[in-house]
């Protein structure tokens, strides 16, 4: 990627500058999991090594694919709380399909094939997008409650369907021709699992939307300053509901993902994900104003804590420690973005005009602190 | 809270002194080397058009913003107030401009915000209604302590304001634009509390756009001009004419008319033009409103603050609902359509507020310059980089932005580079009409004459212009044709040969009573 005007700062698949204090400040998630890599290979003789890497990252691919769609949300300012549940209903949907449908006007089941199951869930993701969208965007609803209420009303129906029971037959008859579901949890292309390259796919397509597409520059822009954006002639509302259809179908193909490599589809599927996607874009250096973060950096956030859990698992600490290191990262991977962007907004303000007056209110507060108290 | 100093007010010595008060934003100097006094017991009133630096002077006074350079003098000491409660520690409290009330609170609890009157088990609510209440009978205002401030007309809310300054008990009351929402009934009150602040040795520094209305209160006048004193002035020494004359001072040249070309056909055309209130009061903040720009035109609106200037250009761009009335360009009405379709059919806005409406603090320069002409650099769903770039090239050789090939961060530019990166962005799309909402404001002179030669020069080639200005020197620039606003209507309109006077006149500034 050749760097260029046009190019956002920190929005490519590469960085765009190699100055060394910037880099070591915008690298953090990497050298983090440069750091988590080393560390456990000394401590497990089981860690460092290919089959392990892939293991793992296909666990990783489950959270990865969240994070793109959560990334897509918070770049948009905003937040999606669903995605967990919709990943469960996504599952059980598939189950559901799997199983047969009955269709009692015509006294007939259908097996639909696996390519209809997959479309159809993955329509179901946009569905449930659409409705968090339409609350955001055309009722003014908070983006939280919004997304907060769909995340009940999707598990709830993911516990109806099963009446709380788990679908374990996904394998498919092969003279309904419905096999072939277990071909995304279990198959691998070039000794890598399918579930990795759907996330190194995603990543690309996001990449390339964000940094090269209109809509990609229309996302940075309402999620940096929605105002200047709706002046500008950007459809913000239009993008607004389009992120939260994308990241629900990014909670439904790694719904798919997930029930195939677990050969089962349980309602309960996902739960507590969205907040672990949300961490995977926050270490990633995205900022939940919105309007910066980008795809490398989501990935990375995504590996450090896939790699990170499964190596505390390796090595064998209990997983009460594993949630204790989880938070421990998240809180400081937020406190380095907020380093980094308070220096932004000090050299912001440093050579900003007259109107960025409110923004020095702060700066002249903080600066007077050495001026020491009144001499009267 | 400190008891009034017993000292009376015998003399017009100074209590509080700025000396050599500078501040600077970046490249920009909002002040430079102001020598200032406040007398003891009087009525000092700054006069200055906007952006002459008289709210940035009081927010220094006050400790709300501590200056770059320059002494505080109080009673004859040099201070440094390092945030507003130092300062209202030693006295000095300050009536902001903007509203600054919790709307859902009642008007008790907004005058008593971070001051309450505490007792060993909790806040005194009683005596905290019962002082409240007297503020109200002082400022002959019937409110209920306990009304919640949202449900008060802007009026009584400034009143609310004025009530919270004056329990304070202090001995300097700075009061920036106090009356810009109030009635004429409210402002003789106000006068007469204010008469009576200062029989009781308070000092009042005062700021009004309404010039006669202040020379009625005031004892001193002080006038700013470009961040630096122009004039002072005892108040029985001095007219309307001479405030005028040195708020104004001699023209900088922001250049002329744009001549030697016809008009066109009309651009644009506000018919009947209504728009009600945000705040859902009913009130119309534009009145039936008609007004008609052709091609190659320069129309300069001139109005005071709530004028209706902003929600009139507002409302045409798309950016707030018509209550009434069409708005045809070349020919089609464009009432119902979106901001982006607006900006497909030529009609775009620069807004007001560039930092919070203009631009995206999160993108490069050329970002931003590109934003609103993306699909020129669109094909088959992807943009093009040098598509783009030649977007960005063009935008900053043809409005001269200082900057190394847009990719700096939109920060990193001086107030009027910014600006220009606005009306840049803006001219990208090729209108056939713009608008531009105070497109000098917080910038300097030079790149103020700047903004003005590019509009002119646009205009030549067909652009019909219309921009809003708040300093009458504006007008007197590049305008064909000056539209008075004033309450939500046209109340004069002016070829470019009128006189300052006459502009103020029709704007309600300088009425003459």
């Amino acid at each position: 990627m050749a760097s260029s005007v046009t190019t956002p700062p920190r929005s490519g698949l590469f960085p765009d500058g190699f100055e060394l204090g910037r880099l070591l400040l915008e690298g953090r998630a990497f050298f983090a999991l440069i750091a988590i890599i080393v560390v456990f290979s000394f401590l497990s003789p089981y860690y460092f090594s290919v089959s392990n890497f892939l293991i793992m990252s296909s666990h990783v691919a489950i959270y990865g694919i969240l994070a793109i769609g959560m990334l897509l949300v918070i770049l948009n300012g905003g937040i999606d709380l669903s995605v967990g549940s919709t990943l469960g209903l996504a599952g059980v949907v598939a189950g559901f399909l799997m199983q047969g449908v009955t269709l009692n006007a015509l006294g007939v089941v259908l097996y639909p094939p696996i390519w209809v199951v997959v479309l159809l869930v993955c329509a179901l993701g946009a569905f449930v997008g659409l409705i968090n969208g339409i609350l955001i965007a055309r009722f003014k609803v908070p983006a939280f409650v919004a997304t907060l209420g769909v995340m009940y009303v999707a598990r709830g129906f993911a516990l109806l369907m099963t009446n709380g029971l788990t679908y374990n037959n996904l394998g498919g008859k092969a003279e309904l021709g419905n096999t072939g579901f277990d071909w995304l949890g279990f198959n691998r292309l070039a000794g890598i699992p399918i579930g990795v390259i759907v996330l190194v796919v995603l990543a690309l397509i996001g990449s390339l939307v964000l940094n090269r597409s209109a809509f990609g520059r229309w996302l940075y822009s309402t999620g940096g300053n929605e105002r200047a954006a709706e002046l500008s002639g950007v459809p913000v509302k239009k993008v607004q509901v389009t992120v939260y259809m994308l990241s629900g179908i990014c909670a439904a193909i790694a719904g798919l993902i997930l029930s195939s490599q677990l050969t089962s589809a349980g309602p309960t599927a996902g739960t507590s994900y969205e907040l672990t996607a949300i961490a995977a874009v926050v270490i990633g250096g995205a900022a939940l104003t919105g309007g910066r973060g980008n795809i490398r950096g989501t990935l990375l956030g995504a590996f450090v804590i896939g790699f990170l859990s499964d190596g505390l698992v390796i090595i064998g600490i209990s997983s009460y420690w594993q949630t204790v290191f989880t938070g421990a990262v998240i809180v400081l991977a937020v406190l380095l973005n907020a380093v980094q962007y308070r220096r932004r907004v000090k050299k912001t303000t440093e050579t900003g005009g007259p109107s960025a007056s409110l923004q020095s209110n702060g700066n002249g507060q903080t600066a007077s602190a050495t001026h020491g108290k009144i001499a009267s | 809270m400190k008891p009034l100093p017993a000292t009376p007010p015998a003399s017009g010595d100074a209590v509080m002194s700025a000396r050599n008060i500078a501040k600077s934003y970046g490249s920009v100097h909002a002040l430079k080397g102001v020598n200032f006094d406040i007398h003891r017991g009087k009525v000092t009133t700054l006069f200055g058009e906007n952006g002459a630096g008289k709210s940035t002077l009081m927010k220094i006074l006050s400790g709300v913003v501590t200056p770059t350079s320059g002494d505080i003098i109080l009673d004859g000491e040099v201070v440094h107030f390092s945030s507003a409660s130092d300062a209202r520690d030693c006295g000095i409290s300050i009536i902001h401009q903007e509203l600054s009330l919790a709307p859902n609170l009642s008007v008790r609890d907004n005058i008593f915000m971070g001051r309450e009157i505490r007792t060993a088990t909790g806040v005194d609510f009683a005596e905290e209604a019962r002082q409240a209440k007297a503020l109200m009978a002082d400022l002959e205002e019937d409110i209920d302590p306990m009304t919640l401030v949202e449900d008060l007309r802007l009026g009584q809310q400034q009143i609310v304001e004025i009530a919270r300054a004056l329990s304070v008990d202090s001995r300097i009351l700075i009061m920036d634009e106090p009356t810009s929402a109030l009635s004429a009934t409210e402002v003789e009150v106000l006068f007469k509390v204010i008469r009576d602040l200062t029989s009781r040795g308070v000092s009042i520094v005062y700021i009004s756009h309404h010039l006669e209305e202040a020379l009625q209160i005031t004892d001193y006048a002080v006038v700013l001009r470009d961040g630096a004193m122009t004039a002072n002035a005892e108040a029985k020494d001095i007219d309307l004419e001479w405030i005028v004359r040195n708020m104004v001072g001699e023209n900088f040249d922001l250049g002329s008319p744009p001549t030697g070309y016809a008009f066109g056909e009309t651009a644009l055309s506000i018919e009947d033009v209504s728009v009600t209130d945000a705040s859902g009061s009913g009130y119309s903040v534009v009145d039936h409103l008609s007004l008609d720009v052709k091609a190659g035109e320069i129309v300069c609106i001139y109005g005071l603050m709530g004028a209706g200037r902003t929600e009139l250009l507002e409302a045409v761009a798309g950016r707030m609902p018509l209550s009434g009335g069409r708005v045809i360009v070349e020919g089609d009405d464009i009432a119902g359509l979106s901001i982006s379709q607006r900006i497909d059919r030529g009609l775009v806005l620069v807004p007001e507020d560039r930092q919070r409406d203009g631009l995206v603090q999160t993108m490069s320069v050329g970002q931003n310059l590109s934003l609103a002409s993306i699909a020129a650099f669109t094909r088959r769903m992807l943009m093009s980089r040098s598509g783009e770039q030649a977007v960005v090239d063009e935008a900053i050789g043809k409005v001269h932005i200082k900057t190394d090939g847009g990719r700096a961060a939109i920060g990193s530019l001086s107030g009027g580079n910014q600006q220009k990166v606005v009306i840049g962005k803006m001219l990208a799309t090729n209108p056939r009409v713009i608008l531009l909402d105070e497109p000098s404001r917080g910038i300097d002179i030079g790149a103020k004459a700047e903004v003005f030669r590019l509009l002119s020069e646009r205009a030549a080639k067909g652009l019909a212009v219309i921009f809003s200005t708040s300093e009458v020197a504006e007008c007197l620039s590049i305008a064909h044709r000056i539209v008075v606003m004033r309450r939500g209507r046209i109340s004069a309109q002016f070829g470019a040969d009128v006189s300052k006077e006459e502009i103020m006149a029709a704007s309600g500034e300088a009425v003459h009573v």
